[in-house]
């Protein structure tokens, strides 16, 4: 799609938090998103654990695209490769916090099988495979994306807080409110795109 | 529970689609559908993918340490995204460039996994293969009817045919982010409001379908 190998990995790291938000312009890792977003707590928790293996993640895809995948010509099992990857990844994360740091994985413990499956893991991968980013732009892509992620969720989580004591029209409660906050976020955020110029 | 041919597609259409009842498989269908072409294409590689996992998964049933399932659902599932993904970049180019990631990241729809966990682990391979099939043609229905109203507005288009007799001025917003939201949102209160209208004329706390594993 975009050859960017020119654009600077700090120019990367703003956009995918501010105009290319993970969440409001690129609708990845929605489920989670509208489903772990009632409590603020829980959210900022998520939010926290899907930098950590994003970043993590990216690094082990990268190496892998560009070391093996590549060279050999296997592009085409690239989706199975990733999704192994970031599968065992999260096992070895999660044993290892564990095994090192038990508060931490008292507290993000719970999420991580759960992020297995978070799309914007495995979409960030893909876009650094289709916009051809180097390897620090990759990593700043994928920090980015991750504070956005955390960034969005944390924001919905709180409106959420404070409208779940108010009336709403029948049907509306749940869900279907989450996205209109959604939407006025994004809608919101448009107001960043003049900043910066990558997509 | 042996449910008619029926009941299963009225349950997968309406009562439980997946997008609108059961709120899964979100992330494709706000992010394809500014354009009705797209959205199609987005809609038969899924609705392949859910029907065939679910026959593969079905079959297997039996076969598959209880432990181990999710690894082997995801390969199982892997490997029917990767026939859609090549037949999409062979035959529609084009198309195949605008989806860009998200072809691939039908692996981790939501409606997939939820389709084998809810169903096919339990059900035999034919009843499994409609469940996944219609599971995915109510996903394409609600995708074509977002995008309807996105592209008509959007682009004054529908399928890349002018639709704009009229001469108004599209709305940009409309194929940006934010009507995505907007139109999801609004769609998921009308199909709630009407399921609970139902329930409460129904004079009883109807059975609400079971919780699917949410997982995105």
């Amino acid at each position: 799609m975009v050859d960017s190998p020119s654009i600077s990995p700090w120019v990367i790291f703003f956009a995918s938090i501010l105009t290319s938000n993970m969440i409001l312009s690129n609708f990845l890792g929605m489920c989670s998103y509208i489903s772990i977003s009632g409590e603020y707590k829980t959210a900022s928790g998520l939010g926290k654990a899907v930098s950590l293996v994003l970043v993590l993640t990216m690094g082990v895809n990268y190496a892998i695209y560009h070391l093996v995948i590549r060279p050999l010509g296997l592009e085409y099992v690239q989706y199975i490769v990733f999704i192994m990857v970031i599968a065992a990844s999260v096992q070895v994360i999660e044993m290892a916090m564990d095994r090192f740091l038990p508060d931490l994985h008292r507290k993000l413990g719970i999420f991580l099988p759960l992020i297995t499956v978070n799309c914007a893991i495995l979409g960030s991968t893909l876009f650094m495979v289709i916009r051809n980013y180097g390897l620090f732009q990759a990593l700043l892509f994928a920090l980015g994306s991750g504070l956005g992620w955390w960034l969005a969720i944390s924001a919905l989580a709180a409106i959420r807080e404070k409208i779940a004591r108010n009336k709403l029209p029948r049907g509306l409660a749940g869900p279907g409110i989450a996205f209109i906050i959604t939407g006025l976020m994004a809608l919101a955020f448009i107001g960043f795109s003049g900043i910066f110029a990558v997509q | 529970m042996a449910e008619t041919v029926k009941a299963l597609i009225k349950r997968n259409l309406w009562q439980e689609n997946q997008v609108v009842r059961q709120i899964l498989g979100i992330c494709s269908s706000l992010a394809v559908t500014n354009l009705m072409a797209n959205s199609l294409v987005m809609g038969l590689g899924l609705t392949f993918v859910t029907a065939l996992s679910s026959l593969t998964l079905s079959v297997l049933r039996n076969h598959i340490p209880h432990r181990v399932r999710m690894i082997v659902q995801t390969l199982i599932i892997a490997a029917y995204v990767i026939l859609v993904d090549l037949i999409i970049k062979a035959w529609l180019p084009d198309i195949s460039k605008q989806l860009g990631p998200y072809v691939g990241l039908i692996i981790t729809n939501c409606i997939i996994m939820g389709r084998a966990e809810a169903f096919a682990r339990q059900n035999k391979p034919v009843p499994s293969l409609l469940d996944g099939f219609f599971a995915g043609v109510g996903y394409t229905l609600v995708l074509l009817a977002i995008a309807l109203i996105r592209e008509a507005l959007g682009f004054g288009t529908v399928f890349g045919l002018p639709v704009n007799v009229l001469g108004i001025d599209t709305w940009t917003i409309m194929v940006m982010p934010p009507a995505a939201f907007f139109i999801i949102g609004v769609m998921i209160w009308i199909a709630a409001n009407r399921m609970d209208r139902k329930k409460n004329a129904a004079g009883q706390p109807a059975a609400q379908s079971k919780e699917v594993t949410r997982r995105g």
